[in-house]
């Protein structure tokens, strides 16, 4: 019933897509570039969500996946020729966003495997070490334009795909996460040695999270490449990641919605502060800490009941 | 054999830098068991402060150099103490009893605050860091340079943590540390000031990260804001690489690392230098998680 449910409501999000892109020249086209920034790090949050929030996998990395897959689906559009016809635009693109995807899985298994053996704060610094030396790499790779970057990617992204690839990852995470198999998820984050006693294998959990979410960062990584037709290594530092990672922390570590609402509040906010745009790292940093101190399960996250509370104290 | 000779004194030089970094890191965990992220930019942090406070010194001795480095390496590690201080005081003390992840993400709120308020403070391009030791060549024969830096350096980083060593092992308050690093709520029942002792930890580890960044800034004298992140995590790997928790494991961590980021960026491709660091810690905690000489815990129920 809920997946009836859900696949009325992604077919009836891309409908709408597709309506509201036939008034994309009505459009501001800086209102138009916020939106599609807000979708994409909708995906990039709730992707991230799914490793940090749901699975407990602190990662660090984020930006290195987005990388594989900008670059991955950069060279698959690059190499096909475009014929005027939209359908064939259609199918390559969709093929490049695929791939890229798919390739950012595979580095996310790779990532995953080693990480099976380390908790908290070592996983935390090997997956920021793993997007590092994605990026050291790229910087390297002549074919990839090495730091001078990748010039003359096609212009393919709009609204219609961004938002439908939003629809989607809402979609499965918010199903994987209500389906039983989820639930495992969340048991391997509150404890998993007795997750384990259950019979729930953490390390299939562990490494299920990593590969999808890496495929959705790929995935917007594709996208973003093909909306700002030009990237190079620097975009994809830590500190992206690190926005990545702020944005799951203030919607609150395994909150769906919250996540989503804090994604679209730190694409917004930083436009309308502009002018005082080098404070934005610093108040970032301080919201950080300050929530880690007095809210530590996200902003927009109702905080337990007492009841709650005392039934978790006693459970301890 | 001339080139891999002088490889060798660069990689030693820079390795004692990031062993000394390292010794912060891994005292800090010991007592607290959590990765202080901000580590790095309380490095980067000694060097501003050696920026600023060395002319002064310099034309307050009159041009003595030898007289000039060691008044600014102590305003430095007093400064840079404190510092750690009051981190731990503000941002890791309310949340000693949280989980684990909370004070992780926390420490690296306050990586990026420093970071980045340092950018706003001190401007985010780079500044020229004085010559605090008088360089010449001490060696110089037709392919191997010697210069007073490396000598000073590796002496320097010889002398504090010989310093280091007496503490933890040969005072009161190093057997405190110890008690502590073993087992807490024991120590704390034996009458030990466990607030106490995490501060003292927290000097010792910044007044070392001072000291690394005055001998960082003789070698590379471009200081920046954002100087403390790459330092910082290759000494991270450094002592995860010696084992996370043990002095001596931190102390040949760094060399290691620092002998073989110098011979990558000498023989291979200087380009890799920044990444070498974080495969070796892949590998290392790959086939041997616990590090050279740490030992190994058992998760219990």
């Amino acid at each position: 019933m809920r997946l009836h449910k859900s696949g009325l409501m992604l077919i009836a999000a891309i409908v709408t897509g597709f309506a509201i892109s036939r008034f994309e020249h009505l459009i501001n086209p800086y209102y138009y570039q916020v939106l599609i920034y807000i979708g994409i790090n909708i995906i990039l949050a709730s992707s991230l969500n799914l490793i940090n929030g749901f699975a407990g996998q602190f990662s660090l990395g984020h930006a290195g996946f987005m990388a594989v897959g900008a670059y991955t689906s950069a060279v698959v559009t690059s190499q096909l020729h475009f014929a005027s016809s939209s359908m064939l635009n259609t199918a390559a693109f969709s093929l490049a966003l695929l791939l890229g995807g798919i390739v950012a899985a595979i580095f996310g298994l790779l990532v995953g495997i080693p990480s099976l053996r380390l908790k908290g704060d070592y996983l935390a610094i090997t997956t920021l070490g793993f997007g590092e030396i994605i990026r050291v790499i790229v910087q390297n790779l002549d074919f990839l334009g090495g730091a001078r970057g990748f010039t003359g990617i096609p212009k393919l992204t709009n609204f219609v795909w961004v938002f439908s690839t939003v629809a989607i990852v809402i979609l499965l995470v918010s199903n994987l996460i209500n389906s039983t198999y989820g639930k495992s998820f969340l048991a391997v984050r509150d404890d998993e040695l007795a997750a384990e006693t259950i019979g729930i294998s953490s390390t299939r959990v562990k490494v299920i999270a990593f590969v999808t979410g890496a495929f959705f960062a790929g995935v917007a990584g594709a996208l973003y490449a093909h909306f700002v037709t030009y990237i190079n290594p620097a975009q994809f530092s830590f500190l992206k990641s690190f926005e990545i990672v702020v944005m799951v922390i203030i919607g609150g570590m395994g909150s769906i919605f919250g996540v989503i609402l804090s994604a679209i509040l730190l694409t917004i906010l930083p436009e309308m502060l502009r002018s005082v745009a080098q404070y934005r790292m610093v108040v970032y940093s301080l919201l950080l800490i300050v929530i880690m101190i007095t809210r530590p399960r996200g902003l927009f996250v109702r905080t337990r009941t007492a009841k709650q509370s005392v039934a978790l104290k006693t459970l301890r | 054999m001339s080139e891999f000779l002088q490889q060798v004194i660069n990689g030693i030089s820079l390795g004692s830098i990031y062993a000394l970094i390292a010794l912060g890191y891994t005292m800090i965990y010991g007592i607290l068991r959590f990765i202080n992220f901000a580590h790095g930019d309380v490095f980067m942090v000694g060097a501003f402060i050696g920026y600023f406070v060395a002319p002064h010194v310099i034309s307050l001795t009159g041009g003595s150099l030898w007289i000039a480095a060691p008044i600014v390496l102590i305003v430095t590690m007093v400064g840079c103490s404190a510092l750690g201080v009051t981190i731990e005081k503000l941002a890791y003390r309310p949340l000693r009893s949280r989980p684990k992840l909370t004070v992780l993400i926390t420490a690296i709120g306050v990586s990026f605050f420093l970071e980045y308020g340092g950018q706003l403070v001190f401007g985010p391009d780079p500044k020229l860091f004085p010559t605090l030791i008088p360089s010449s060549s001490l060696i110089n024969t037709q392919h191997v340079v010697i210069g007073t830096n490396s000598i000073v350096v590796i002496l320097t980083a010889i002398v504090l943590m010989l310093l280091l060593r007496f503490i933890v092992y040969n005072t009161k308050m190093g057997t405190a540390m110890r008690a502590v690093s073993f087992d807490h709520r024991v120590a704390s029942l034996m009458g030990i000031n466990i607030d106490s002792v995490i501060s003292f930890t927290f000097v010792l580890g910044s007044g070392l990260a001072a000291a690394a960044s005055l001998l960082y800034a003789s070698v590379y004298p471009s200081i920046n804001p954002l100087m403390g992140i790459f330092p910082g995590l290759k000494a991270f790997v450094a002592a995860v690489l010696g084992g996370i928790g043990n002095l001596a494991g931190a102390a040949l961590g760094g060399l290691i690392i620092g002998i073989t980021e110098t011979f990558v960026s000498g023989y291979i491709s200087s380009s890799y230098r920044d990444a070498i660091a974080f495969a070796i810690l892949i590998l290392i905690l790959l086939f041997k998680p616990s590090g050279i000489l740490g030992r190994h815990d058992r998760d219990k129920v």
